[in-house]
């Protein structure tokens, strides 16, 4: 029976990472937000006051997992708002890390920042600790739809911000955009309605284009649990676009990217040749990755675990020399698969043939000959250079693709 | 003897019947507080989610009677619903007397009067006791009338309680004691047991509950059964409290248990007699009228490796519920099956549960057909049962199709609707005589194929619950018929084929297609379902395919998260049958089966 994970040396119990194929990402959390949008689900806090309490827990647990792999190559710091802590902190945050852990030369490391945040002296200071990538949460070109999800920042603010990422140096800019948005219940009224509210999204589109980002991601709008907007939903207040809708919001705005010489490289992401998102690749290619802070996730490329949720508890238990864990699992060769399959067919790259069979003991072809033959048909997936990957009209069912 | 009273509760559904057991246990003490619940003796889970009795169970209370003096009381559960009227009669058939109990709010119903007539076929004593009496809507005074009028029962000899608030019971402990006859029989004759009952333990073997009339019985001795001559040693008897309790015998009016060594299911026949091998009884037991069921249909597996098991189960299962009748079938889809009998559609209702939870096994059900004769161009006159048997079109020269003639009891107030049922049957030939003022016998010739599916339900449903059904079957008579076939995606579904008369054709095609598309799940493809008769297409519908299923996120925090959703996704779709590359669930097959309600 399983008596538990044995300690590393700096005593953490996650497996290090086995002969990767690539080096492993670095995550960490930052779980504070000045305040709560409409429409999120991710885990954060306003008070923060537990900021400084926050910090001295993450540079336990850094020293907890120091050892656990050699080196990494893409850093990426999420949240919650990152760019709320004050410039000095999120510098020193960096520099932390950079102690601690070894983070390869050429790494991308990647910074997410609200558009009110973005001041100059935030960018200097994130330029200064060797930030690369700067990640906009820009959602909307249109004040209204910014009001509609609860945004604290309008349209000309984002504007302004993503100008002066570009005269602070950075090079490498991407830009959070959402669609899908609701429209406010009107018995009877589909197509004015949904007309609008897709010439609404190619402004911001076209807006978004119009400076140049190197990267975008486009996120259709999904209701979570207990968000006031699920709640407004719940009343009957607002509706939201049908499947059909849906699927044409997906296919345009693939086509309207792909034309404006952006590559479809994920269900949600674009980017201009190279400049895809490396670590977030990590992710759906099933390389290792650590995640520091409340509620991060890690995998070892066998083994997934994820940190306490709430603050607290998280800065509870490293005060108290614990890992932070919530839970953990060991996943099986089936289950290996079954992600295999799904992040995967996310991925205009696809899945590798050869890379699988090897990896995880299933020739694909010819165990579904029969099923990939007949998706070739509708135009849901190709098979190109020893890869099965999705079209765009394959990625918009990735889910039911991975249960064939 | 003079101890003994073996008794039963009837009444009609939800009057109370399991909260009376319920105080009867607790007040003797068979089982402590702690170990107590609600309507204890619906032990299996599916009587306690749907709140009905299936199985009949026996429980023998210990009473000290107001005279002073110490008695067994026995109290054989039973099933409360229409569909195991049989369970009931075999039930009542080990017993001296019954309470009926009335439901002081609702009065005298459907199933009151039926039960009541059951027990009176078996000479029982009647106790009418009139439950409830706590509610603010009872109206004892009307019960009371009604014991009168509508039962025609002595209302002087009526009883009162509340089985919620525990009121009145032991007065009807007292009245069990008193009024309903010690059991008669002979301990010195030989051994006459009535099997009533039978479970399948896997540590023990067969279990055979038995009410023995004449004689004794003790581990040790050889018995016999009557009805294949086939003998077993006892191991054990004994009597039920909650649980078996050994014992050293089992004598005459007692009612128990007998474990012998019986391996074989299909050895053990409910109604048989037992006898001692060395003394047997001259004449066997009245045994019990063979059930006739009323619904028919066919299970397979959906995995043609579970074949094995779904037959072993069934075996077992029959065990457990003698009224379920089943012989092989076989499908070109599905492969081989089993085509079942029921006593009504809860009962198919109920055994497809079992058979899924009790066996771990993943069924279908599909369309059930009758024997058509054809008389061919050649000469030749065949049977055919399986529409994938149905001969070639052109070679047809005669079509025959069976007819029972139906015989109907019910009040004469629902005589218009049963009529239009019949006829939109396409019944026949009626007669129509009035044994009794207000109560009417129908008699309609009706095509087997009408009736085999929902005909009694719905017949159930229009008389409230008060019509009965019995049926024969006659001859064969000339009749107009086709074969509609299902295509999925252009492949043709067998388990969907039926053989239909020509004027129903296009009508079963139209709803086959809109219960599929109601019951198939969209999936990546478009899917065109057809009904097809001789080539020509009669009915189509078409589901779209989805284009949009993916969620928007999927980064280090929602892996796990979306892995165990594709895991459940992985899990359901296992359940279904794939038809070509398309999935169609079970719920679909049943879903065809049922013809259009009003």
């Amino acid at each position: 029976m399983d008596a538990g994970p044995i300690p590393n040396p700096t005593g953490n119990t996650f497996q290090r990472p086995q002969e990767p194929d690539e080096l492993p990402g670095l995550y960490i959390h930052i779980p504070f937000c000045l305040r709560k949008c409409a429409y999120c689900g991710f885990y954060s806090i306003t008070d923060r006051s537990l900021i400084p309490a926050f910090r001295s827990a993450l540079r336990r647990e850094m020293a907890l997992y120091r050892e656990w792999a050699t080196s990494f190559d893409t850093l990426y710091i999420g949240g919650g708002t990152p760019s709320i802590l004050t410039a000095v902190d999120l510098e020193e945050v960096i520099t932390d890390i950079q102690a601690s852990f070894t983070i390869a030369t050429d790494a991308e490391i990647t910074v997410e920042a609200n558009p009110a945040d973005i001041t100059e002296g935030l960018l200097a200071s994130l330029r200064r600790a060797g930030v690369n990538r700067i990640n906009i949460g820009a959602q909307s070109f249109d004040d209204g739809s910014l009001a509609l999800l609860g945004r604290r920042h309008t349209a000309l603010q984002a504007i302004g911000a993503i100008h002066r990422a570009r005269d602070a140096g950075f090079e490498n800019i991407g830009l959070d955009l959402i669609y899908g948005l609701p429209s406010s219940q009107a018995a009877g009224e589909t197509s004015p309605k949904t007309d609008r509210a897709f010439a609404t999204w190619l402004a911001t589109l076209d807006t978004a284009i119009g400076m140049n980002p190197d990267h975008l991601s486009c996120y259709q709008l999904t209701l979570e649990e207990g968000t006031p907007l699920a709640e407004r939903y719940s009343r009957g207040e607002i509706a939201f676009p049908g499947e059909t809708l849906q699927a044409d919001f997906f296919c345009n705005t693939s086509e309207f990217l792909e034309d404006n010489g952006y590559i479809h490289y994920e269900v949600s992401n674009f980017a201009r040749p190279g400049r895809e998102s490396r670590h977030n690749r990590k992710y759906w290619n099933h390389a290792p990755y650590l995640g520091l802070g409340p509620a991060a996730h890690s995998f070892s490329g066998r083994e997934r675990r994820w940190n306490r949720r709430a603050v607290n508890a998280y800065i509870s238990d490293l005060e108290s020399g614990r890992e932070p864990v919530e839970s953990r699992e060991i996943l099986s060769d089936e289950q290996l698969r079954l992600e295999a399959l799904f992040l995967g067919f996310r991925t205009r790259r696809g899945i590798c043939l050869e890379t699988f069979k090897i990896r995880y003991g299933r020739d694909l072809l010819a165990d579904k000959r029969d099923m990939v033959e007949r998706l070739s048909g509708e135009g849901l997936v190709e098979i190109r250079d020893g890869f099965l990957r999705p079209t765009r009209a394959g990625m918009a069912v990735a889910d039911s693709l991975a249960l064939i | 003897m003079n101890h003994i009273r073996n008794f039963s509760i009837i009444a009609h559904i939800d009057h109370g019947k399991s909260t009376l057991a319920d105080r009867f246990i607790q007040y003797a003490g068979v089982v402590e507080d702690r170990d107590f619940q609600d309507q204890i003796l619906d032990n299996m889970d599916i009587e306690r989610e749907r709140g009905i009795t299936i199985k009949s169970q026996v429980v023998s209370l210990p009473y000290r009677a107001k005279d002073g003096r110490s008695y067994t009381l026995n109290l054989i559960d039973t099933p409360g619903h229409v569909d195991f009227t049989y369970e009931v009669s075999r039930s009542l058939a080990s017993c001296e007397g019954v309470l009926l109990l009335i439901d002081a709010a609702q009065g005298v119903q459907a199933q009151t009067l039926a039960n009541l007539y059951l027990a009176m076929e078996h000479d029982l004593a009647i106790i009418p006791v009139i439950n409830k009496i706590d509610l603010p809507s009872a109206d004892v005074e009307r019960v009371i009338e009604q014991i009168d009028s509508e039962l025609g029962l002595d209302s002087d000899t009526h009883l009162k309680c509340s089985a919620k608030e525990g009121i009145g019971i032991e007065e009807i402990l007292e009245a069990i004691v008193e009024r309903i006859p010690p059991p008669k029989g002979d301990p010195a004759a030989p051994l006459a047991a009535l099997i009533f009952d039978a479970k399948y333990d896997s540590f023990r073997g067969t279990v055979i509950h038995c009410r023995i009339f004449d004689g004794a019985v003790k581990a040790g001795d050889i018995i016999r059964l009557v009805y294949n001559n086939a003998t077993y040693r006892v191991e054990e008897v004994g009597h039920f409290l909650l649980q078996r309790q050994k014992r050293e015998s089992l004598s005459a009016g007692d009612v128990g248990y007998i474990i012998a060594g019986v391996k074989t299911v299909s050895d053990v026949r409910t109604g048989d007699t037992i006898t001692l091998e060395n003394r047997p009884c001259p004449k066997p037991l009245p045994g019990f009228k063979e059930v006739k069921p009323v619904v028919f249909a066919s299970i397979y597996p959906i995995a043609a490796d579970d074949y094995t098991d779904l037959a072993d189960s069934l075996d077992k299962f029959k065990l457990n519920d003698a009224s379920f009748v089943y012989e092989k079938d076989s499908s070109t889809a599905l492969g081989q099956g089993f085509r079942c009998g029921f006593l009504g559609l809860l009962h198919l209702d109920i055994v497809q549960e079992r058979l899924e939870r009790e066996y771990d096994l993943s069924i279908i059900l599909s369309v059930p057909s009758v024997r058509y004769r054809f008389t061919l161009k050649d000469g030749t006159v065949v049977s055919v049962d399986n529409p994938a048997h149905y001969p070639e079109p052109m070679s047809i020269i005669k079509s025959e199709e069976p007819y029972i003639r139906a015989a109907m009891m019910l009040p004469d107030r629902y005589l218009g609707a049963v009529m239009k049922l019949c006829m939109e049957k396409r019944g026949v030939n009626s007669t129509l005589n009035y044994p009794n003022p207000g109560r009417a016998e129908l008699i309609y010739e009706m095509p087997l194929s009408e009736v085999i599916f929902d005909f009694y339900d719905r017949f159930k449903s229009v008389t409230q619950g008060y019509g009965s059904f019995d049926y024969d079957l006659i001859d064969y008579r000339e009749s107009s018929l086709a074969l509609l076939d299902i295509l999925v995606n252009g492949e043709k579904v067998d388990a969907l084929s039926q053989i239909v008369h020509r004027e129903r054709a296009r009508a079963r095609g139209l709803q086959a297609c809109e219960r599929l598309k109601e019951e198939i799940p969209r999936q990546m493809f478009k899917i065109a379902i057809q009904g097809v008769i001789g080539g020509e297409i009669i009915s189509r519908t078409t589901i779209s395919p989805f284009r949009k299923d993916v969620i928007a996120k999927c980064y280090g925090g929602d892996i796990s998260r979306k892995r165990k959703l594709l895991e459940k996704q992985k899990k359901g779709k296992k359940r279904m049958k794939m038809i070509g590359n398309v999935s169609i669930p079970q719920s679909a097959f049943l879903a065809v089966l049922k013809s259009d309600t009003e």
